[in-house]
């Protein structure tokens, strides 16, 4: 026996991979085993410090990694074996590129000497993930494992933070070398992103605040991203100059929906007062958004008037769709303290009374109205009564994408940050049910609920399975209205209402369903019987199926038709037939 | 506005392109020059040429010349996202600095007798190109120079007989006792 086998950082790959993520603090990572991650899963089997949760698909090991690392800040971490394995990660991790997630994904890969070979289960891992993440490694060598592996959590966690994947192929995995604990040489000398924002920037962007007659705060999901302390300086920054804030859809929850400020959501479905104030606004503050075509509607009428503050770890964003004033390069929290603290020492409240009852006049609008039934429940009602049964609640809230995403956004009130877990930038249908199994294991006796759409909920519905078998208490709250709404409605307002396969046909019985994987089913059709069977689904201590059968034509208003301006916004009580058809002319031939 | 029926802001706004040659000094590493060939494809940008060789082997260091076209704003986010990749150290703008000396080399066949490879000879010999191969029928010749030198010393050698043509694509670099 050599020296080297009493040296406790002398370890195969695969033992690397355990150590580098207990080292790391993971305790959770979600996975499924194949041929070329076995000697991985061998380490799992004999160790305690992380939990591996078996999903029943790899895209749900993603979006459940995705849910969890949204929930806790933390970096979600997801094992899945090399071809169908890996290929079947690129949804979540394009997913997770797009609304920044920390994600690191260990994937297995054929032996070296057979990579290029067309071997059982090859795929090219890291060619394919190149686009859908934000640095990836083929590993070829045992002794470059450690250092890789911990610039792998560097990387997904600094700067604008997302997805990388480590490629791990099996002889790498069953190979000794030395491991070491991270260290901060690990990370390549060309990865420095800037934190610190430039103190002049800083000044312009205060004296722009302080002079401002019309401002406006459009915050992001970078606000939450950067952690607690950036969405406190928020709040506080708002306290400080009394201006009106909206926010993106990856943004809610980091202002509080009950806070005076608050104007909603803004965007292609905002409500009308947002996006007015976006429009005539004197000074926008960006903090931590992109300017999302979602956001912006039309861009050359977008906020024609208005002097912008872009603040953005990533310089890419700077510039990218609008044009700014001022850039700030750096992260959201460190320069809002910043701006406060030159706001503070140097500028007063500006007197913006009239502005505000500018923003009253359009809220008095109630751009979110819905007409109320008492026979057949109403999508939008089932979220406010959704909203009010979870209030008082530690609730976190995950939603699959169409129609009931947008009225979970606008009807479900957030508080706090980190409670809302919604594909943003792709728009992943499938994504809530495992992003709900990933928020449970982070927070085991917190209520998680997927607001469900009919047709997105069978994307993914087979992580019910994986819900009943680590008993995590998860609540698919689906908005049952038989059609993929949001495919329907476009085709009413923009295809003639030829309604071309958006019909759901052959819909399960979710009830069944619900008791076939283990779990309880619900259904509700009467308006009288929501708010008792919503009381009865939270007090389930087992994952739920609640098909909730609401008004299956009804659709999501207010909404900015593409290629107009905020201020040509069409409101629900507009949105008769006639105003439809005129708001979306130049559009085929029209409903 | 003639918006077709898309929830997609359709126009497109047609600001006026401009040619940038872009330094782009990265890690030599596996897969180094896929990202960043696969970032202009993905995102849709223009490489009109490109080059790429180590420059300083002990630190893994490789130079890439990328010459690129695109509105102000598009360059810019060029700019911007190939130095947000990982192993990129440092993207220098060579056209915007005024101060670079862009070169390349190519190697020119032209096949022919009599008159036309007189004038060939001739033509060579004003543009400093050498002859670095040759038969009783044709001639291989190298030249440098920038882009349109060579592009116009391509133009004349095509009424005498061009074959076929090997460039190298644009390499810069700055003026001055300073480097990038
Ligand atoms: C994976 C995927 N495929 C297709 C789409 C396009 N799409 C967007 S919304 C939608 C319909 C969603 O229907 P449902 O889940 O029932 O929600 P609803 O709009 O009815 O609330 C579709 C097909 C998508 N977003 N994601
Ligand atoms: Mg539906």
């Amino acid at each position: 026996m050599s020296d080297k086998s009493h040296d406790p950082n002398q370890m195969t790959g695969a033992a690397m991979i355990v150590r580098a993520l207990i080292d790391h603090g993971v305790t959770d990572i979600f996975g499924y085993p194949g041929g070329a991650v076995l000697p991985i899963y061998d380490e799992i089997f004999q160790q305690s410090e992380v939990q591996h949760i078996l999903v029943r698909h790899e895209q749900g090991a993603g979006h459940a990694a995705e849910g969890y690392a949204r929930s806790t800040g933390k970096p979600g971490v997801a094992l899945v074996t090399s071809g169908p394995g890996a290929t079947n990660m690129v949804t979540p991790l394009t997913d997770a590129l797009m609304d920044s997630i920390p994600l690191v994904c260990i994937s297995g890969q054929v032996p070296t000497h057979l990579i290029g070979n067309d071997a059982f289960q090859e795929c090219d891992t890291v060619g394919i993930t190149r686009p859908c993440t934000k640095h990836n490694w083929l590993v070829r060598d045992v002794n470059d494992l450690a250092k890789v592996l911990h610039e792998a959590f560097y990387v997904a966690t600094s700067g604008r933070p997302g997805p990388v994947l480590v490629d791990v192929p099996k002889d790498v995995q069953f190979a000794t070398g030395t491991y070491h604990p991270p260290r901060k040489s690990d990370v390549h000398r060309s990865y420095a992103p800037r934190v610190k924002g430039d103190a002049t920037q800083i000044r312009k962007a205060v004296a722009l605040l302080a002079g401002a007659k019309r401002p406006v705060i459009y915050s992001g999901g970078g606000v939450i991203n950067s952690g607690p302390e950036a969405t406190r300086l928020l709040r506080e920054l708002v306290e400080v100059t009394g201006f009106p804030i909206t926010s993106t859809l990856m943004g809610l929850g980091a202002y509080p929906a009950s806070g005076k400020n608050w104007l909603g959501m803004l965007g292609m479905h905002g409500t009308y007062e947002a996006n007015m104030t976006m429009h005539d606004c004197d000074v926008m503050l960006c903090v931590g958004a992109r300017f999302d075509d979602r956001i912006t509607g039309r861009v050359d009428a977008f906020s024609p008037g208005s002097k912008k503050i872009h603040i953005d770890i990533d310089p890419s964003s700077i510039n990218k769709n609008i044009r700014v004033d001022v850039p700030i390069i750096g992260d959201c929290g460190n320069i809002l303290g910043d701006i406060l603290q030159v706001f503070k020492a140097e500028a007063k409240k500006p007197d913006i009374k009239t502005w505000w009852q500018q923003i009253a006049q359009w809220r008095a609008r109630n751009s979110l109205y819905y007409k109320k039934s008492n026979d057949v429940i109403l999508p939008q009602h089932a979220i406010q009564s959704l909203f009010e049964a979870t209030r008082g609640r530690e609730t976190y809230i995950t939603t699959e994408v169409g129609q009931h995403q947008m009225w979970a956004a606008q009807f479900y009130g957030f508080e706090e940050p980190h409670r809302w877990m919604t594909s943003g930038g792709l728009g992943t249908m499938g994504y809530g049910l495992p992003a709900a199994v990933g928020v449970q294991v982070a927070h085991p006796d917190s209520l998680v609920i997927d607001i469900a759409g009919d047709a997105s909920v069978q994307m993914t519905m087979q992580e019910m399975s994986t819900a009943v078998q680590y008993e995590l208490p998860i609540k698919i709250f689906i908005l049952n209205n038989q059609y993929m709404g949001m495919v329907r409605q476009w085709q009413q307002l923009l295809h003639g209402n030829r309604l071309s396969h958006s019909y759901s046909e052959a819909m399960p019985d979710f009830v069944k369903l619900a008791e076939a994987y283990g779990g309880v089913g619900f259904q509700v059709h009467k308006p009288g019987d929501l708010d008792g069977a919503i009381q009865e689904m939270i007090s389930v201590k087992r994952p739920v199926l609640f098909d909730c059968r609401v008004a299956s034509l009804e659709n999501c208003f207010p909404m900015i038709p593409s290629g107009k301006a905020h201020n040509e916004m069409l409101l629900p009580e507009q949105a008769n037939d006639e105003a439809t058809a005129k708001a979306f002319a130049g559009g085929k031939a029209l409903v | 506005m003639n918006q077709p029926a898309s929830a997609y802001f359709i126009e497109e706004r047609h600001d006026p392109n401009e040619t940038h040659t872009l330094a782009v000094l990265v890690q030599n590493e596996p897969g180094v020059l896929a990202r960043v060939i696969g970032l202009f494809s993905g995102r849709g940008y223009n490489i009109e040429s490109l080059t790429v060789s180590e420059t300083e082997a002990q630190k893994h260091l490789s130079r890439i010349t990328i010459v690129t076209t695109g509105t102000p704003m598009v360059i810019a986010q060029i700019k911007n996202q190939l130095d947000r990749m990982i192993p990129v150290y440092q993207v220098v703008d060579m056209t915007q600095t005024r101060r670079s000396i862009e070169r390349e080399l190519a190697m020119v066949k032209v096949r022919g007798q009599g008159e036309h490879r007189v004038e060939a000879l001739r033509l060579a010999d004003a543009f400093r190109a050498r002859v670095i191969d040759a038969t009783t029928e044709s001639f291989v010749f190298e030249i440098t120079g920038n882009t349109d030198k060579i592009n116009q010393y391509i133009d004349l050698m095509r009424p005498l007989g061009l074959v076929e043509v090997s460039r190298t694509g644009v390499a810069a670099i700055g003026r001055g006792p300073e480097g990038m």
